[in-house]
């Protein structure tokens, strides 16, 4: 930032980033016991560097949650542990694995794991007692989720209802909860997906190297390039090959592909995602293709 | 990098539920490239398996199935886009019956108002209904869009005859910014690109309008405002003296050296420093989040207020503010609810409610002494502690307050206070 202002303007990042900020300690100010979810994605990433920002010099006032789905990418998990480190937090891990067996949640070898992240989830957060969860949600990602109040209510039972959601006016948050009520915070959710990485280039942040462009054993499954990996056995007819790709999102390593790219630095995603054809989830997301309404109804749920 | 030097424009969209509000946003979505193709092939598929005759593009912009099933917008949503220059934040708020309510929510961060008509229909209720919320809400610009104007032959006669009636209407309202252009959404005249239709408009396009539409000098930079968020102490070696607070800059130009007074106590200081982040700064300014620092050791904490000590509000029990009510059950004298304003909450006492506002004739109603749901009234309150407030009119973050139902816990109420 510039040491004067001629004509008092701030960049349309400086504002989201100002609104963020500004989410993060209303917050942390009200909120008895506030946690970051932490998925190791980029929209993650954007968050905790926020949330550095919005205490310093202070430490981040919070602990983070990350759902261990035991099918996360370990480049991501490395990223983590770094980031971890270097601002000295708390970090929570809701381990689907530990959920099945304790017997909080079933082993349904059937049922992917992204919908048992949900009990997993919701189980943290009751036995933590964490009364406000943040999410990197962005409202551009998804329509049910452009329908998403930054202070989203959830129930005792986690749910979400959108037909009923409070008026949020000027920057006025109601925090507002009833005994076993959590709220879901998404302080970026104004932000879109060029957004997210036009902050990663401008704040040089560390982000797991599948973002960028590698080699990497792929085969092709419902038109998605997926990653070859013992946790994702090959089915009939699928071929293994070596290809040069990236990653536009982070999830579950057997739901996420990767789309061919040779984009190697910031600059050069950028340039890609703003002239890019498809979401980053239309493009790489298994998980919201079973039908037009899957994000709202796993959100109704308690996703996050 | 492309956005770090662009500007934002933010903006809520108003219209009856058939004037086309769904297919222009679509078209300036589409038209500004921000539909990727799996967008528009699931609409394209659901609208084919419904048996429309053409892409609804609405199925773009309703996101809930519920919406989708009964083909209404309920809620707002935020959408966006963005030219070379500018990004955009669309608040999209549905024309149905929950309008008051849906549209103050909308309007509370909004710099521009669009609101629709339909060509055919000319003004509505409905039309003056959003302008005059528009205007309570102190939205500075005011783009009064004249769609389906290919349903009435691109005919001049017909934008003329809406635009001296609108602007006739407005002269009792508070609009600083008026424009008035007639469009076709569904054919994309005067959307984006000029329409050869309607050569006797020499006004700009719509998005033009939004992209060249200067909402800058909006903001008060003249009445230093600090609300007081969160008070930054780390329990650290390297930082053990610092005691920062922390906070978004509500008004004014704040520097260090200004001498400054800390309400509610009255205690003066001087900024000693700023910080952004761990950058010292020499000004920090609306809407920046920053941390003050004080060359004295004074007591401040969340809800107070840092203003200029010859320019601050007085902290007042008292307040007179115009209410949009947004619950079912009404709002009566004597009731208690909580009220947070700026960083401060406390509990508020409704004393009197002054009248009922008709928003479709702006007469005043003093007979009824309650407000129900969507309804805007002029109310007196009296505050467990003092608000440090400024009139609406002059400042839209520390004239703002919300009421909040302390049984349910839901925003029940929005206040713009008067000066």
């Amino acid at each position: 930032m510039s040491q004067t202002h001629s004509d008092y303007r701030l960049s349309q990042l400086d504002q989201l980033e100002a609104e963020s900020i500004h989410i993060f300690r209303e917050v942390a100010a009200e909120f008895e016991k506030p946690v970051l979810m932490f998925s190791g994605g980029k929209d993650s990433i954007v968050m905790l560097r926020l949330a550095e920002k919005a205490f310093y010099p202070a430490k981040i006032p919070f602990s983070i949650l990350q759902v261990d789905t035991g099918l996360d990418f370990p480049e991501v998990m490395e990223t983590r542990d770094r980031w971890v480190a270097r601002l000295g937090v708390n970090l929570v891990v809701a381990s689907i694995d530990d959920a099945i067996k304790n017997g909080i949640i079933p082993d349904a070898a059937k049922i992917s794991r992204n919908r048992l992240q949900i009990p997993t989830l919701l189980n943290a957060i009751e036995e933590n007692g964490f009364t406000a969860a943040f999410g990197g949600g962005r409202r551009d990602e998804e329509k049910a989720r452009a329908k998403e109040r930054v202070y989203s209510h959830r129930d005792e039972f986690g749910q979400w209802d959108p037909k009923n959601q409070r008026p949020e006016l000027w920057s006025l948050y109601n925090g507002r909860l009833h005994e076993g009520e959590h709220m879901r915070i998404f302080p970026i959710s104004n932000w879109t997906e060029l957004d997210v990485w036009d902050y990663i280039g401008r704040e040089g942040i560390e982000i797991p190297s599948i973002y960028y462009s590698h080699q990497r054993r792929v085969f092709v499954r419902d038109g998605m390039l997926m990653s070859e990996t013992p946790l994702n056995p090959l089915r009939e007819g699928e071929v293994v090959e070596e290809r040069t790709v990236r990653f536009r999102t982070c999830g579950d390593i057997t739901l996420t592909g990767c789309v061919e790219s040779t984009a190697s630095t910031i600059a050069e995603i950028i340039d890609e995602v703003a002239v890019a054809r498809k979401t980053e989830r239309g493009a790489t997301r298994g998980d919201d293709r079973f039908s037009e309404a899957a994000m709202e109804d796993r959100k109704k749920e308690g996703y996050f | 990098m492309a956005g770090t030097n662009m500007d934002l424009l933010r903006f809520a969209t108003a219209g009856s539920v058939d004037d086309g509000k769904s297919t222009l946003i679509g078209r300036l979505l589409l038209d500004s490239k921000s539909i990727f193709e799996d967008q528009l092939e699931a609409v394209e598929a659901t609208s084919e398996a419904k048996g429309y005759d053409y892409t609804d593009l609405a199925l773009l912009t309703d996101g809930l199935r519920s919406e989708r099933e009964q083909g209404i917008t309920i809620d707002v949503a935020y959408r966006y886009f963005a030219t070379p220059n500018r990004k955009f934040i669309i608040a999209d708020t549905p024309g149905h019956v929950q309008y008051t309510r849906n549209m103050v929510t909308g309007a509370s961060t909004a710099d521009l108002g669009l609101v629709l008509v339909d060509a055919r229909q000319g003004l509505t209720e409905q039309s003056r209904r959003h302008a005059v919320i528009l205007s309570l809400l102190r939205v500075p610009h005011l783009v009064l869009a004249v769609n389906k104007m290919d349903l009435v032959d691109f005919d001049q006669s017909v934008y003329d005859k809406i635009y001296a009636e609108f602007t006739q209407f407005a002269t009792k309202l508070n609009v600083p910014d008026l424009e008035v252009i007639p469009i076709s959404a569904l054919q994309g005249d005067n959307v984006v690109t000029r329409s050869e239709n309607m050569p006797w408009y020499s006004g700009p396009t719509l998005m033009h309008h939004l992209e060249h539409v200067h909402v800058a000098s909006d903001r008060d930079l003249i009445d230093a405002r600090f609300p007081v968020q969160y008070v930054i102490r780390p329990k650290s070696d390297e930082f053990h003296d610092y005691r920062g607070y922390a906070g978004q800059v509500a008004g004014g130009v704040l520097k260090p050296g200004d001498e400054v007074v800390v309400l509610p106590s009255g205690m003066t200081s001087k900024i000693s420093k700023i910080d952004l982040f761990d950058q010292e700064i020499t000004e920090a300014f609306p809407p920046m989040s920053v941390t003050v620092h004080l060359e004295d050791d004074v007591d401040v904490s969340r809800g107070d207020m840092i203003a200029r000590v010859k320019n601050a509000p007085t902290p007042s029990q008292d307040i007179d503010a115009m209410i949009c009510w947004m619950t079912t059950a009404p709002l009566q004298p004597r009731q208690k609810l909580a009220i947070k304003h700026t960083t401060r909450t406390g509990r508020a006492l409704v004393k009197d409610i002054q009248y009922r506002l008709d928003v479709n004739t702006l007469h005043r109603d003093q007979e009824t002494k309650e407000l129900g749901v969507n309804e805007i009234g002029r109310v007196t309150l009296r505050t467990t502690v003092p608000l440090l407030a400024d009139p609406y009119s002059k400042n839209r973050t520390t004239g703002s307050f919300i009421l909040i139902d302390e049984a349910t816990g839901v925003t029940v109420g929005a206040g713009m206070i008067n000066g």
